[in-house]
């Protein structure tokens, strides 16, 4: 969630009214915002140094929460202090729209542009940080680090229309860059800003495409190369009296969501909003823009009370939706409907679930009637591999044994290396992005955790005896998924002697509670009907040679081999970092289900 | 000396010089009261605390202790005692001498004596300076350091409080505390301990012996014996205890038994767009291996595994003349088909996010994020046959996080849906009133919020006895029309999803502050063994 900093004096001056702390925090919970912080209430140096700051955490579907302009008019419009504006276009100054015109070539890099002119528009140093800032967080959220979107701003009065937005090879490119003094061409500024701490890391988005977008003036002036940076010619100061904004995309939708909200914010501070005119025949998006006209939204007055469990009537729905921005009128058709205008600052408004909510915020969700709204009842049952695991755990437990809980996620050495086991790529499943070697893939096994967390715990006295019931995951073509969980015990104990005996009686034990009677490997294998398990020798290098025993199941006339157990090999000892001798249980539980 | 604390009280122990405790005995044969500071001073006192507690507890004595204070000199003024102070030294040099040159002083009474005597020594006016030389000036002098060293030396006391903190600052005295025991025969007196037998035994039973025999007495005031016993983790007994709050309410377990998920089901079907923030790699583990999910299709295991669970309730529910035949199955390839309308174009009485919806997006397999990739499918299959239900889970999600003390890679995340007709926002809140209540937490408040699967969002607040202040302890709502449409479920059916995680609840439980300390290898085995039971509706 964003979190939006604005000067606590100015805010209360534009709410008509003071708050203590308290107060404030309170209008912001019922509004659904959050306040973080309060400077007024720090005691660090740097906060008390500056007039007092309110820190708010603003949800990220209200672009229109962005800035300062556009908390503070919410918050008006909510405290009924005013109506939301009507923005409206007005026709141009001169006579003649400017003009946009889009050459075909900008397809290959980023297909579309927006656009607006605020006429007459007054910045003081806090409006003119404001207008940065609104961008700036737009860039982050909205356009997702400029990739979707990129906003371009300029002193209209240095340029002269008509312009064009164009894709060019980065060569051919030559301009100055915002506040720098040398021109340099695309490639050159690729090469200048590469280890810029903000530039830089938008660079990929067109660095290695045969051609840049570019947007020039009819003097051949470089308005801006989006999504990188404007020219230095065309930059707005605090004097700049008329302001071009242009708006580059690839997301048809949020490049007018973008302009709406630039437009809702800062036309407060100008004269008139003028439309841009785009000529931009190729790909059909040929158009004035933007288009200020609100949405207009059926909503089910059954609906908006059915949900909320309230009972008001149209007139009364409609007030309170006033203070959230809409302008609700009733339906001539059709009794049950309100036409909801839908404000330009809100794009997050996609069906009446969203006015319904509103609604409520506007009612006081504190406020809404707390009665369970009918007596349905419902038969309760466990997952029953979860059923079985429990069983496991809490025989496990009575046994002695202490449960624990490592990650699932582990590093591959963990899982294999170390263990003495080889990864043939068929069974596990490995992450493509993980932040550090700790965590590359699912484990395929229980060990790798159960060795780690007596590794963390070797001060202890020993025998530690340790055991986890939980899942492995491994690759499996078959599945939707590609891949499936596996229910396992593990067990592992670490002592002066090797313990041995002591994981083969546990396995014993939990065999005898889950039904299973020990039986000779000779009757097993004669015999897949005759139920039990019995243990035979296997060679398996995780093991001490000759110390290392298969688990065979035979359950309803299939033969199963579930696990294996024994005394861990040396070298495992050794990876591990484990300085006593260690032997380990584990086997699949699904095979009981 | 005391042999071990748990346990009956343990036998006399020797010495290798002496048998203290005998020798208690020995004593007091002849003497009414002992007085241990003065018969037994070179005994460290832990030592004859040890041997009266053993004859106290077998009512042989009876004793008092009394504490008090000593002063002890340290060496340094014992050897003043010995040999005079300072300035005693440096007048008794000049007085044998009748002149000392200042530059050998030193070599006569020692550098520390002259250093600091000469000066004393001027100051109580025994000596003067003549030339180089030290001269006489007091015939006789009284040396008050020694006397006043020597005093004390005698009776181990200074009344005097100013002088005693002098004496302390110039490292001449220390204080000591001590412990005194007055001792005198207690009623079970004897001169020798009785020979005892330390528990009772199945010999002692036949035999008979039991009645006659003398019992070592038990020492109440040790620990019992410790028991190798086996636990459960706690997490995991936090776990247990919402798993049967969700039981007692109705709720049946939903099949979380699957790590990796598909975009489409963690993402696309929840109406999470596909540029969504939470769909970045920095956010969301993706899968390198295997490449890529199927589309969604029937799953025959899963789906067995819920009808078994849901049977109980399909018969108790069931109406005289119902076939009990399943209803026809749902078409996987229409409902993503939905999916990718709604959010491309819009549907369902939604004007969707209108951007171009990929489909290699939506197969890319993910570690799960959210169990709600498990309660879509669930609600998917409810569409079968929409009806009243009640679903929860309990298990592991995944976050691509940097790891610090609140935040790992993986946590449990707890969750519960509702789906049923005309359910209302102050519903929820009275169900979620009622659930918090079994774990001690009442009075909610809801503070509206944003998710992109839920409409409306409440995070649910509760007021903490303990932190005497407002926390955030989950988060709910009722899931959007543009996810549950899609699916086939009809319009006024309404769904409630909430969730929380468990490590937050259960770190409050046990004042735990660093999650690492909970969930991981990394946690102490002796911690997992001695955390409590867990009751939500105490403490």
């Amino acid at each position: 969630m964003p979190t939006i900093t604005v000067d606590k004096a100015a805010l209360f001056k534009e709410l008509e009214r003071e708050y203590t702390t308290e107060e404030f925090d309170e209008l912001c919970f019922e509004f659904g915002i959050e306040l973080d912080e309060d400077t007024s209430q720090s005691t660090k140096p740097e906060d008390q140094a500056q007039p007092p700051q309110l820190k708010i955490e603003i949800p990220a579907n209200r672009y229109d929460m962005l800035c300062f302009e556009g908390i503070a008019l919410n918050l008006r419009v909510f405290l009924e202090k005013q109506q939301l504006p009507k923005w409206a276009l007005s026709p141009a100054q001169s006579g003649e729209l400017e003009t946009l015109t889009v050459k075909e070539e900008t397809t290959q890099i980023r297909p579309l542009v927006s656009g607006v002119v605020l006429r007459n528009i007054k910045f003081t140093q806090e409006r003119y940080d404001s207008f940065i800032g609104l961008q700036d967080k737009l860039h982050q959220n909205l356009a997702r680090q400029r990739t979707l979107v990129s906003i371009g701003t300029h002193d209209l009065d240095t340029i002269k229309g008509p312009f064009t937005y164009e894709a060019l090879k980065p060569e051919e490119i030559k301009f100055v860059p915002l506040n720098q003094t040398k021109e340099l061409n695309g490639k050159e500024l690729m090469e200048f800003y590469d280890k810029d701490k903000h530039l830089g890391r938008y660079l990929h988005i067109i660095r290695d495409s045969p051609v840049y977008p570019v947007i020039y003036d009819s003097n051949r002036t470089v308005l801006s190369l989006p999504p990188i940076i404007n020219g230095d010619h065309s930059k707005i100061t605090l004097d700049t009296k008329n302001v071009l904004i242009e708006i580059t995309a690839l997301d048809k939708t949020k490049v007018e969501i973008v302009n709406h909200i630039l437009v809702a914010m800062f036309a407060g501070y100008a004269e008139s909003i003028e439309p841009l005119k785009i000529v931009s025949p190729h790909n059909n998006e040929s158009r004035e823009s933007p288009d200020l006209a609100p949405r207009m939204f059926p909503a089910e007055v059954d609906y908006l009370n059915q949900v909320t469990g309230l009972d008001l009537a149209p007139e009364e729905i409609a007030k309170l939706l006033a203070k959230m921005g809409y302008d609700v009128k009733r339906s001539s058709s059709d009794k049950n409907i309100l036409d909801v205008a839908v404000p330009i600052t809100r794009a997050d408004v996609l069906h009446q679930a969203d006015i319904m909510e509103d609604y409520a915020i506007a009612y006081g969700f504190n406020k809404l009637p707390r009665f369970y709204p009918n007596k349905s009842s419902a038969v309760a049952a466990p997952l029953p591999i979860n059923k079985l695991a429990d069983i496991v755990r809490l025989e496990s437990a009575s046994a002695g044994w202490t449960e624990v809980l490592p990650l699932i996620l582990c590093s591959h050495e963990e899982n294999f290396e170390w263990l003495n086991r080889k990864d043939d790529g068929t069974t596990a499943i490995k992450l493509a992005n993980p932040k550090t070697a700790e965590y590359q893939l699912v484990r395929t096994s229980l060990l790798p955790g159960l060795l780690k967390t007596i590794n963390s715990n070797r001060h202890h006295a020993v025998p530690i005896k340790v055991f986890e019931v939980s899942d492995v995951g491994f690759k499996d073509e078959s599945q939707e998924r590609k891949t499936r969980n596996e229910r396992h015990f593990g067990a592992a104990i670490m002592g002066k002697t090797s313990g041995f005996e002591q994981v083969h009686g546990l396995l014993d034990r939990l065999m005898l509670m889950l039904r299973s009677v020990f039986i000779t490997r000779e009757d097993g294998l004669k015999n897949a009907q005759l139920g039990g398990y019995w243990i035979e020798e296997v060679d398996d290098p995780t093991f001490l040679k000759g110390h290392s025993a298969a688990i065979k199941l035979n359950i309803d006339g299939q033969n199963h081999t579930i696990g294996v157990f024994g005394i861990l090999h040396p070298s495992v000892l050794k990876a591990f970092d484990l300085p006593y001798p260690v032997s380990t249980i584990e086997f699949n539980l699904e095979v009981f289900m | 000396m005391a042999g071990g604390t748990r346990g009956p009280v343990p036998v006399p122990l020797k010495t290798e010089e002496h048998n203290v405790t005998q020798d208690v005995l020995d004593l007091l044969e002849s003497k009414q009261t002992l007085q241990t500071s003065e018969d037994f001073p070179s005994i460290p006192q832990a030592e004859i605390k040890a041997a009266l507690d053993r004859l106290a507890s077998r009512s042989m004595v009876e004793y008092q202790a009394h504490d008090s204070e000593q002063v002890l000199l340290t060496p340094e003024a014992e050897s003043i005692v010995a040999d005079g102070s300072h300035e005693f030294k440096v007048w008794k040099a000049v007085k044998d001498a009748g002149k000392v040159p200042i530059k050998e002083l030193a070599s006569i009474v020692g550098a520390e004596s002259a250093k600091v005597g000469q000066g004393n020594a001027f100051k109580n006016k025994w000596i003067k300076k003549d030339g180089d030389s030290l001269v006489l000036v007091a015939d006789t002098v009284q040396d008050a350091t020694r006397d006043l060293l020597k005093g004390i030396q005698e009776t181990k006391t200074l009344s005097d409080n100013k002088t005693l903190n002098e004496l302390k600052k110039r490292k001449l005295v220390t204080v000591t505390k001590v412990i005194d025991y007055s001792v005198t025969k207690g009623p079970k007196y004897a001169k020798e301990i009785p020979v005892e037998v330390t528990d009772l035994t199945a010999d002692m039973l036949a035999s008979g012996a039991w009645e006659t025999a003398n019992f070592k007495p038990y020492n109440f005031n040790a620990l019992g014996a410790p028991q190798d016993a086996g636990s459960l983790h706690p997490l995991n007994k936090v776990r247990q205890e919402f798993r049967n709050v969700f039981f007692s309410q109705g709720f049946v377990e939903m099949p979380t038994n699957h790590y990796v998920d598909s975009g489409f089901w963690n993402f696309d079907a929840l109406f999470v767009p596909q540029q969504h923030p939470a769909r970045d790699v920095q956010d969301t583990f993706f899968i390198s291996d295997p490449p890529k999910a199927d589309k969604p299709r029937a799953d025959p295991i899963t789906e067995a595994t819920m009808d078994t669970m849901e049977a109980g309730s399909r018969k108790l529910f069931a109406k005289p003349n119902e076939t009990g035949e399943k209803p026809k199955s749902r078409d996987f390839e229409k409902y993503w088909q939905n999916v990718q309308d709604v959010h491309q174009k819009g549907a369902f009485g939604s004007v969707g996010y209108r951007y171009p919806w990929s489909a290699d997006e939506c197969l890319r397999l993910v570690l799960r994020t959210h169990t709600t990739a498990v309660s879509t499918w669930v609600l998917h299959r409810l569409a079968e046959n929409p009806r009243p239900a009640r679903y929860f889970s309990i298990d592991r999600v995944f976050r691509n996080e940097t790891v610090d003390a609140t935040h790992l890679a993986e946590f449990h995340q707890i969750e519960g849906v509702i789906a049923d007709f005309g359910l209302t926002l102050g519903g929820l809140m009275r169900f979620l009133e009622d659930f918090f209540s079994k774990m001690g937490l009442e009075n909610l408040r809801f503070k509206p919020a944003y998710n992109p699967y839920t409409e409306p969002s409440m995070e649910i607040f509760g007021f903490h006895k303990g932190l005497n202040r407002w926390i955030e302890i989950g988060n709910s709502g009722l899931f959007r029309p543009e996810m549950l449409e899609p699916m086939g479920l009809p319009k006024d059916m309404r769904v409630y999803g909430f969730g929380l995680s468990l490590e937050r609840p259960t770190m409050m439980k046990y004042g735990v502050n660093n999650i690492r300390e909970l969930l991981g290898h990394k946690v102490d085995l002796t911690w997992i063994k001695e955390q409590p039971a867990v009751r939500l509706e105490k403490d």
